[in-house]
């Protein structure tokens, strides 16, 4: 009897546990029933650069996106793998070598050229496949009780020299290191570029970073000295966590230093989208002048690629800087840079 | 838990003329959950082979795999000798002596083996960013596990027969002496089976390094699907970490092979060892282990909670989160435990290897890093299924199931090794069939393991996120995903709630555990 009991007790915990699994389950694939379209973004992007785009574009359209977030690199490797029968209709990332590596294979649709013509060309795909959103300019991140101003390194090149040890931070796995080290060897060439990199494996020792955020927090508590970062980064961690526990600061390298560039984000549509219309409107809506106001107010603190629709607020205009923008076309898929942090055990 | 004892219980009953002939249909379906539990394997071996001998030999004979091996193995070993340390010494503090406050003291020591090992690290982190590198993830890593060791070592003490230790101390050994002369040898297994899931769960340990900075086999087969666009890297990556685990597993099996006494059946209430004043120094060792073990993460969530700062990131359903977490944990957590229960009812006791090998191969994937069979899944959908199912809620479930059912079958083979071939051979002998003998005999019997089955798959469930991230359907989210989209955008404030409810939640299946094991305990006299 005890047992039996027992039993059923057993048995009734299990239905519970089922039940709530069941409707889940009923409620995912139950399909939207209006007419609209329905697109599915997947976003490599910051979050805060992509949610309120997204829902602007809701809003004045009518057409729902569902956003699938991911690291940028993650989500490439998804589109390549679920080939012709992606789910997906928009990619968005943060840097150029995503799409450019999954256009290699063939996944993306053309543009509109009145999409791409919003746009510096030089800020988008060579042959059309996505366009620039947005663009940011690479900075030294430093600890401002650690270093003043006048003793920060001229060129991203000195933060190899040996009097650096133990005070930078890298991280490596970032995919926007990749652009950095492209900069570095069309600047200096393979070899000088592999011995930059070992100097700079050897100055950082134990502080490696997965990411520039977790970096840019160690450099702020003070757990280390000196970083190379995107600006935006720096002041996300300001509205973050406000400005009082701010002791850090940024500044670029000289004019002309390989470490002293400017990159863009993207997004393009997917060959195989069901949805190429909508898609298309979706990019277009990112580089439209709503779109890239949406960017330039927001809590992203990237600059928006189109004139005219103000600037981030606290940043100085993006012409106070004067970088080296960097070929979209020369960075390619982020093959060089992969092979050479691969050859310097960084990767 | 331990897969030795296991296999000296069922050698034992094999050899007792009760060797069992399971049904040819559960034989069947043993194996149809054994091929798809090793199909990530084939997946892993393909994407190998398909890079050729060349490149995979240029990827895995340099610098970096030394470094990476030397990282994993380091760790390891001292993680999980720590944990052994502190998890031997608070049990037997806990069973043999009269520190005071042990009942209360045994809840709060447990409490950490329910809070997801990158919880605790986000809380050590958080409180004191300093620590990095290899010392700091000994020393977070070894508090977060030493429940998994300390739990079965005091099962185990409970279950050796004391009056052995107290023949030796009449004999005039000091008590450092008969610990380690009589007790130790005797919790060996005990202890080797903690040992095992420590040092598996740190190889496959994901978040914590992140956050500590620690490069290990697993962190880089991740990045390397990050950076490179590069499967084949990480791929090759996995089957040294595959051949790593199976070393552990082998090493574990081996010392519990050799067990030197019988364990005693009779419980007996232990005559506890009178520390004296030293009882103080005790209890103050263990406040100050429950203190650096709950209370600084703990603490330091709480203190988030209570100042959550500012925020650029969009506000997120904690509820929405809440419920997709239960919902998919336990749905994975029902199913393996069902699928072990089946795989474990067709192998044991069973001679042929026909009936026993699904078993063995079902326990793989623990060491496959979950990135790596969520794109086996996408691989396997695109190509086989023409993309249905994929990204839905049913194919999500099947992937955690694959992925965490050794975990299930570690929990269901313990209980299923304990239950007499007497008792099924009674209730046949009595005109009972397969199923009813199931029914009415052995399910009764095996459900505290199945308790531990689900617990363990539930717990893992809820923290899992690398597969989540690329099967999840499109929209929904996790407590594990909403708080690494807030962690690693530094958003501690926000990443909080979401560290409490998986707390919360973990404390489920700890709670169901403890209660069955009160009423096993109950029923036992």
């Amino acid at each position: 009897m005890k047992i039996r009991r027992h039993q059923r007790a057993w048995s009734a915990a299990l239905g519970c546990l089922l039940v709530p699994a069941v409707l889940s389950a009923c409620g995912s694939s139950g399909t939207s029933s209006s007419s609209k379209p329905h697109l599915v973004l997947y976003n490599g992007q910051h979050l805060q650069t992509t949610n309120s785009l997204v829902q602007a574009f809701e809003k004045k359209t009518g057409i729902t996106v569902a956003v699938r977030s991911d690291d940028e690199a993650v989500l490439a490797n998804q589109i390549i793998t679920e080939g012709s029968r992606s789910p997906a209709d928009v990619f968005y990332t943060e840097n150029s070598p995503a799409l450019e590596e999954v256009n290699s294979h063939g996944l993306l649709s053309k543009i509109n050229p009145s999409t791409l013509a919003q746009v510096p060309p030089q800020d988008s795909s060579p042959t059309g496949h996505w366009v620039g959103v947005t663009k940011r300019v690479t900075v030294m991140a430093y600890n401002t009780a650690a270093v003043t101003k006048a003793a920060l390194p001229k060129s991203i090149l000195d933060l190899a020299d040996p009097k650096w040890k133990g005070k930078i931070a890298i991280a490596p796995s970032e995919t926007d290191f990749q652009p950095i080290v492209t900069s570095v060897y069309d600047k200096v060439g393979k070899a000088a570029t592999l011995t930059w990199l070992e100097g700079l494996k050897a100055n950082a020792g134990s502080h490696v970073y997965p990411d520039n955020e977790s970096m840019l927090a160690a450099i702020n508590s003070g757990q280390v000295e000196l970083g190379v970062i995107e600006q935006y980064y720096w002041y996300r961690l300001g509205a973050e966590i406000g400005q009082a526990k701010m002791h850090s600061a940024i500044a670029p390298f000289v004019v002309g230093d390989p470490g002293y560039l400017s990159g863009v984000s993207g997004a393009g549509v997917l060959k195989s989208s069901k949805e190429q219309a909508a898609a298309q409107e979706f990019v277009a809506f990112l580089v439209s002048k709503q779109g890239q106001r949406i960017i330039a107010s927001s809590d992203s603190f990237e600059y928006p690629l189109v004139d005219g629709v103000g600037t981030p607020k606290g940043e100085p205009a993006f012409s106070s800087y004067d970088p080296t923008p960097l070929d979209v076309k020369a960075l390619g898929t982020g093959a060089t840079a992969l092979a050479l942090l691969k050859e310097a055990q960084l990767l | 838990m331990s897969q030795g004892v296991l296999e000296r219980t069922s050698k034992c009953l094999r050899t007792s003329r009760a060797a069992s002939h399971p049904s040819r249909i559960l034989v069947v379906i043993g194996w149809l959950i054994a091929l798809c539990a090793v199909a990530p394997i084939a997946f892993l071996l393909s994407q190998a082979i398909a890079v050729g001998w060349a490149a995979l030999s240029a990827i895995l004979f340099r610098q970096l795999t030394l470094t990476l091996l030397i990282n994993t193995v380091e760790m390891t070993v001292l993680t999980t000798s720590a944990a052994a340390v502190l998890g031997v010494g608070a049990a037997w503090l806990l069973e043999r002596t009269d520190v005071p406050a042990r009942r209360l003291l045994f809840v709060v020591l447990l409490v950490p083996a329910a809070i997801p090992d990158f919880i605790e690290t986000f809380g050590w982190v958080n409180a004191a960013p300093w620590l990095r590198g290899l010392w700091g993830s000994v020393f977070v890593l070894s508090l977060a596990t030493y429940p998994f060791v300390m739990l079965p070592v005091i099962a185990g003490l409970r279950r050796v027969d004391h009056r052995r230790e107290e023949v030796a101390r009449s004999l005039g050994a000091s008590t450092v002496r008969v610990f380690w002369r009589v007790t130790l040898p005797e919790i060996r297994v005990a202890i080797a089976g903690g040992c095992l899931l420590v040092a598996l769960q740190l190889m496959a340990e994901y978040g914590s390094f992140e956050m500590l900075g620690f490069r290990t086999f697993t962190t880089e087969i991740f990045t390397a699907f990050k950076v490179g666009f590069d499967s084949a890297l990480a791929c090759a990556l996995s089957l040294v970490l595959v051949v790593l685990s199976a070393l552990v597993v082998r090493t574990e099996a081996s010392v519990s092979e050799r067990q030197p006494f019988g364990v005693g059946s009779e419980v007996v209430v232990p005559h506890r060892l009178a520390l004296g004043w030293r009882r103080w120094l005790c209890l103050l060792g263990l406040v100050g282990l429950a203190l650096l073990a709950l209370g600084v993460p703990v603490g330091s969530i709480v203190s988030l909670l209570a100042d959550p700062g500012g925020s650029t990131l969009p506000a997120a359903s904690l509820w929405g989160a809440v419920g997709h977490t239960l919902a998919y944990a336990t749905s994975a957590a029902v199913l393996a435990t069902a699928g072990a229960t089946a795989l474990g009812l067709s192998s044991y006791r069973a001679r042929s290897w026909l009936a026993r090998v699904p078993s063995t191969m079902a326990l793989v994937p623990l060491a496959v890093p979950g990135v790596v069979i969520a794109f086996a899944f996408t691989y396997a959908s695109e190509h086989y299924l023409a993309s249905h199912w994929y990204q839905s809620t049913p194919l999500l479930i099947v992937a955690y199931t694959v992925m965490f059912l050794p975990l299930a079958l570690i929990g269901v083979r313990t209980s299923l090794a304990q239950v007499p071939a007497s008792l099924t051979e009674a209730a046949a002998s009595l005109g009972a069939g397969r199923a009813r003998q199931f029914v009415r005999v052995t399910l009764p019997l095996i459900t505290p393991g199945l308790g531990v089955a689900f617990a363990l798959v539930f717990l893992a469930v809820l923290t899992e996120l690398t597969a989540t991230l690329i099967l999840i359907p499109t929209g929904a989210t996790t407590l594990a995903t909403q708080f690494w989209a807030y962690q690693s955008s530094i958003a501690y404030g926000q990443a909080a709630p979401y560290a409490a409810a998986m707390i919360v939640l973990a404390g489920i299946p700890l709670a169901l555990l403890t209660g069955l094991g009160e009423r096993a305990r109950r029923r036992a006299p």
